[in-house]
């Protein structure tokens, strides 16, 4: 690596041609990064031949004020400010041809509150710079001056809890299925089914808006029966989420104002509407008390290959900037991709006050979150009751545990569905507090309850063996026992 | 019908062992204990009534034992909750809420239907004594 190349200063840095990125000033080895900077750490493999601190350079410079050339134009603005600075390049560990750069920009270049600039600039062209193979966006440390230009989440876990009444546990929830196909009163019965049995919540799924066999009012109107008759049989706040996602804005703003007026607490978008809708949206649920929930259809298509794409750490920062409530972030037992300690840095990212640098779960920078609220997270796909005390021992209370199939799929139905996850995460939660290692002792534990709860017994019989045992694909760079300069 | 408020609804009624082990969990996190109680288990009747002021300097699972029996001899056919509160930034609100008492019988919830516009309905909940 070429940690010498050095800015070329003064009238010869102006003469109209090309210069290397390095030597224009978008690399600087000696640079502090300022505490109103933010900070991104790229993946790069560069090309063959393609010197990593001039690729590091590029980056900066693509993602900042940089053109190929060298334009005049540049001596009419403070340009050394407004230029990225690379300022860290270090191999990846046992990875040959991957380098991780760090990259410092100044607060300046962001506009505020606005998440579509912050993505235009920082993803903007860098991806597709013929020079490297491949990047990917690792982690972002966004300084507080920047954090407080948003209004995040609108409700946040501490007031999503008092709304709903309920703490010191999981929440339970399932997604109504099959997907597609139901009509709405049939919709409707199995939305009622899960929720009388024992959930907090039912959902739609990410591809449920208005198809011919169920127009989305008809959807709308089935599913309040359906919860507010739960609410009723049990004397719980119960909610579904209502996927508003649709072609347009106003139409999703019409579908919300359809919830609200039916009394729903809570409605869904899913991540593909995109980051101004996002935060049109979270300003929308803010105005109405109403809890957002965000479904992140389609990150796999960017965050699951490690050498190229975002990590989905990244996706989840901006989204708690951005503004929403309950988030999709994997379940590490379940069905879909998922390190069980790249998942728990997901889950940090979404609900601590302040994140301390974590390499095992994925965390580069540390992170104030200025005290914006908390993003609950979701686990969901693949999971049943059998795995209730991995759940909890992975992912603590402040989550819902969405079991969509592991509900509606029970042999004796889906309120027996409903009542075995509940019996068993309630047994969990009751022994983990007594004390109990629930990571050693949850099977048995779960037997046990299965000794008096019928559906439960049902349950671990139909699907105590089930596991989705395969490696994952994005997992961290270090082992426990690496020690790496920061 | 068996209102499932609360932590532990689905599982049978804890006894005062399995409580006391519940209370030193919380204390042990530093939470203050509340009792609270209510014949009203409306699932929006947030504010039930404060058997007292959490016990905030308490940090013997003992002494909320005692102030939930006494809570228990005033009110033998309401129902009873014990919360935690959890004072630390970024929470300052209930860590852990369950019910440790409740009536003999308990209410059925009845739920009123108001056609409004077009196929829209307004829901209400009321206690059905």
């Amino acid at each position: 690596m070429d940690t010498k190349a050095t800015e070329i200063k003064g009238k010869e840095r102006y003469k109209a041609g090309v210069l290397k990125y390095a030597q224009m000033g978008y690399w600087d080895g000696d640079y502090e990064p300022k505490p109103t900077d933010l900070l991104a750490l790229f993946r790069i493999t560069p090309q063959e031949g393609v010197d990593p601190i001039e690729a590091a350079a590029a980056v900066a410079g693509e993602s900042s004020t940089a053109t190929w050339t060298v334009v005049w134009t540049d001596r009419l603005t403070a340009c050394d400010q407004y230029r990225a600075k690379a300022y860290k390049v270090e191999p990846v560990p046992g990875t040959p041809g991957q380098y991780f750069c760090y990259v410092a920009y100044d607060l300046i270049l962001f506009e505020e509150g606005s998440i579509a600039n912050l993505t235009a600039s920082i993803i903007g062209n860098v991806f597709s710079f013929k020079p490297l193979k491949a990047a990917r966006l690792e982690d972002m440390r966004l300084p507080v001056a920047y954090v407080k230009t948003f209004k995040g989440p609108p409700t946040g876990i501490v007031g999503e809890r008092e709304r709903l009444d309920k703490f010191g546990k999981p929440l339970l929830g399932a997604t109504t299925k099959p997907k597609l196909g139901l009509s709405g009163k049939n919709y409707g019965r199995v939305v009622y089914e899960g929720l009388r049995g024992g959930l907090d919540f039912m959902k739609d799924d990410e591809n449920i808006n208005s198809q011919p066999f169920m127009h989305w009012r008809d959807r709308f109107l089935y599913v309040m029966e359906a919860v507010n008759l739960a609410s009723a049989r049990t004397g719980e706040v119960k909610g579904h989420y209502l996927n508003i996602t649709a072609g347009t804005m106003e139409e999703m703003y019409a579908r919300a104002e359809f919830a609200k007026q039916l009394g729903s607490i809570v409605v869904m978008v899913d991540l593909i509407v995109g980051w101004t809708a996002i935060q049109s949206i979270s300003n929308w649920c803010r105005a109405n008390d109403m809890i957002l929930h965000m479904h992140r259809a389609g990150h796999g298509t960017y965050t699951r290959q490690k050498n190229h794409g975002i990590s989905f750490r990244v996706i989840a920062k901006w989204l708690r900037l951005a503004g929403v409530d309950h988030l999709h972030t994997g379940t590490a037992v379940g069905k879909l991709e998922g390190d069980p300690m790249t998942v728990q840095g997901y889950y940090n990212v979404c609900r601590e006050t302040k994140n301390e640098v974590d390499l095992q779960r994925g965390i580069f920078f540390e992170q104030e979150w200025g005290d914006i609220r908390k993003v609950m997270p979701v686990a969901s796909g693949g999971i049943h009751a059998g795995q209730m005390h991995q759940l909890l021992s992975l992912f603590g209370d402040d989550v819902v545990l969405q079991f969509g199939g592991g509900t509606i799929g029970h042999p004796m139905g889906i309120q027996a569905g409903a009542a075995a996850n509940r019996v068993a995460l309630e047994a969990m939660v009751l022994a983990r507090n007594e004390g109990r290692n629930i990571d050693v002792e949850g099977p048995e534990i779960l037997r046990a309850a299965a000794k008096w709860c019928k559906p439960l017994e049902a349950a671990l019989d139909t699907w105590g063996n089930i596991t989705f045992n395969y490696t994952s694909t994005d997992t961290s760079d270090f082992v426990p026992t690496a020690s790496v300069s920061m | 019908m068996r209102i499932t408020q609360g932590c532990f609804s689905f599982l049978p009624d804890l006894t005062d062992q399995q409580i006391t082990a519940q209370v030193e969990y919380c204390l042990g996190k530093g939470w203050a204990i509340g009792v609270e109680y209510t014949d009203d288990p409306h699932p929006r009747n947030t504010f039930w009534e404060m058997w007292g002021m959490p016990m905030f300097d308490l940090r013997d699972a003992k002494g909320v034992m005692i102030e939930l029996e006494e809570c228990r001899k005033a009110f033998p056919q309401h129902y009873i909750r014990l919360n935690a509160f959890d004072n630390s930034r970024g929470t300052e609100t209930i860590t852990m809420s369950f019910i440790v008492n409740r009536p003999e019988t308990e209410p059925e919830i009845s739920m009123t239907r108001t056609e409004v516009d077009g196929r829209a309905i307004r829901y209400t909940h009321s206690i059905a004594r």
